[in-house]
């Protein structure tokens, strides 16, 4: 079975393209150049460099949220726009049990921290146990307090990762009543080839979706949906 | 077959605003198929645009809406000999929804890409209706979002003669509707209420630029228009929403015949268009009507539906961009303050 996977749901661009257990191709770009410019040219190279007939893909995987609303949107888009040509469906990956993925195999709590603005993490918990990835804490918008909090009266060894990791590490140092450690470089950040296993489980769970029918996952309304769900609110107080 | 008696199919997608649409048309004049899918209703809710939930709706629709377009035109993806994509000017994440859209399907099925302005899209909408439409001719693009008087010297050739200096007039037809509680959107509204009021009950300012002749200013109307209501209600005098409304409409539409009018006889032009949504304004085209029979010059309109965002006047414009080569790249991206001519 092959997997096209890609994900521009934070600072990382990713695509990677696997084949059954192998992955055959996988770029990584962390730099400022926007995802819109470099998602595309990038699937060319590694189409390019490993000879791919897009035709042969089974399915998409795409790295669906939540994450930057903006980037999301590149990611699906393109997810969708390449579905459309090729007729073929798309796994909608959440993105951070993608990037806890990266730990494959660590025995110790795992806990994603994706930069969610206003104090706020993009995160979830999990383990590795029973040779798979088990959830503790499904992927969720919460204060940087709250799973902090949540962490301590866990009181397990916890490994964090993910980019908001440089945004919160003051705040974690100070508060956290656990061992801890932040993952190295190559294993931190978001990888299509995560998003590539993970949309293969999902896969042949039956969880692909019609291309037309995919949308990203924000986990978080519009400002202004927000406002105004507050104000009724205020309102009805 | 010569170059000229060869069938060019495009597949046209907009998203720049709060439409989602997609369109085919062949040889850039030939409709097959605009399909349109508006979220006015949504916007509505927030008096205005939502730049968030815009995408957000782009996103879940642009598949089925572009699906539909080639089954409306009974064609299929291979049948097309180009895509044509809004890359500017417009909202930032709307736009990328398009554009990452486009490329992707450019990508992945092999056909040339062509990137195209928002405003050579309204423009070229005039080509669809209009077979014996040809530059040179005058056009005065006229939308929620643009005011642009331009002169399309060729295909794909525009020099912009002048510009707002700050308010569209769409936009002002909006602020003035929410002010009179017409609410959004302003401009139809507007016009509906306008047919029972008298233009020339109140007389608010025509502005004038000094320094650039066909330019326009819409903020000082839309100001005199709250300064009136304020007054109205400091001396407790009864407001005529309709007399509001017909003559700002009034004033808007003697500043756009003005400079059109004035723009003919300086540059010679015999032909003369509207486009953009406030294109669509009835009172605003009889008098643009009437002023180019005065004139002695034809003058071009879309259809309603070609004057509001849609793909198919973006597929008129990627034709001639496309005949005289242009191509985008897959690092095409999107330019939300793009200038018409780049």
């Amino acid at each position: 079975m092959k997997i096209l996977a890609l994900d521009s749901s934070g600072l990382v661009a990713g695509v990677a393209v696997t084949e059954d257990d192998n992955l055959l191709g996988e770029y990584t770009i962390n730099y400022k150049k926007t995802h819109s410019q470099t998602l595309l040219p990038m699937l060319d190279e590694v189409a390019k460099m490993i000879e791919l007939d897009l035709n042969t893909i089974d399915v998409i995987a795409v790295s669906a949220g939540p994450g930057s609303f903006t980037g999301l949107r590149i990611g699906s888009a393109t997810a969708k726009g390449l579905a459309l040509a090729l007729n073929k469906q798309i796994v909608s990956v959440p993105t951070v049990d993608a990037l806890a993925y990266n730990l494959w195999g660590c025995r110790e709590q795992v806990c994603p921290l994706m930069d969610a603005r206003r104090q706020q993490a993009y995160t979830g918990l999990y383990t590795f146990s029973d040779w798979q990835m088990q959830t503790l804490l499904p992927q969720c918008a919460a204060g940087i307090d709250e799973i902090t909090a949540k962490i301590n009266e866990s009181g397990k060894k916890t490994v964090f990762l993910g980019d908001g990791v440089p945004v919160f590490a003051d705040y974690l140092k100070e508060n956290l009543q656990v061992p801890y450690l932040f993952a190295p470089a190559h294993c931190n950040k978001q990888r299509a080839a995560c998003v590539a296993v993970l949309g293969g489980i999902l896969y042949r769970q039956g969880k692909a979706e019609d291309a037309a029918a995919h949308k990203p996952d924000y986990l978080r309304l519009s400002q202004a949906e927000r406002e105004r769900q507050e104000k009724a609110r205020d309102f009805r107080i | 077959m010569s170059d000229t008696e060869q069938t060019i199919k495009i597949l046209a997608i907009e998203s720049s605003c709060d439409e989602t649409a997609a369109a085919v048309v062949v040889n850039g004049r030939d409709m097959r198929s605009n399909v349109i899918s508006s979220q006015i209703a949504l916007h509505t809710l927030y008096g205005g645009v939502v730049p968030e939930i815009a995408s957000r709706k782009h996103i879940e629709k642009i598949n089925q809406v572009i699906a539909q377009a080639l089954s409306d035109a009974d064609m299929t993806l291979q049948d097309m000999d180009a895509i044509g994509v809004t890359y500017g000017p417009g909202l930032v994440g709307a736009l990328l929804v398009g554009v990452a859209e486009a490329k992707a399907i450019s990508y992945a099925a092999n056909i040339p890409l062509v990137g195209v302005h928002h405003i050579e899209g309204h423009i070229s909408a005039n080509y669809i209706e209009n077979p014996d439409l040809k530059p040179p001719f005058l056009c005065l693009v006229v939308s929620g979002g643009h005011t642009h008087l331009v002169k399309v010297t060729d295909y794909g050739t525009y020099e912009i003669l002048g510009r707002t200096r700050d308010d569209a007039a769409g936009e002002a037809f909006d602020k003035v509707a929410r002010a009179i509680g017409l609410g959004y959107p302003g401009g139809p509204k507007i016009e509906k209420v306008s047919h029972e009021g008298d233009p020339k009950a109140i007389s608010f300012p025509r502005a004038k630029i000094a320094d650039g002749v066909y330019d326009f200013s819409f903020s000082g109307l839309k100001s005199a228009v709250l300064n009136y209501l304020n007054g109205c209600r400091m001396k407790n005098l009864p407001i005529n929403q309709a007399d509001v409304a017909a003559s700002f409409q009034q004033s808007v539409t003697d500043v756009l015949v003005d400079h059109a009018r004035h723009a003919i006889r300086e540059y010679h032009m015999d032909s003369f268009a509207i486009a953009g949504g406030v294109a669509s304004n009835g009172v605003i085209r009889a008098a643009m009507e009437q002023m180019c029979r005065e004139e002695g010059v034809k003058f071009y309109h879309p259809s309603p539906i070609l004057c509001t965002d849609n793909a198919a006047m973006i597929g008129a414009a990627a034709y001639y961009d496309f005949i005289a080569g242009k191509r985008a790249g897959l690092d095409l991206n999107a330019v939300p303050n793009l200038k018409l001519g780049e």
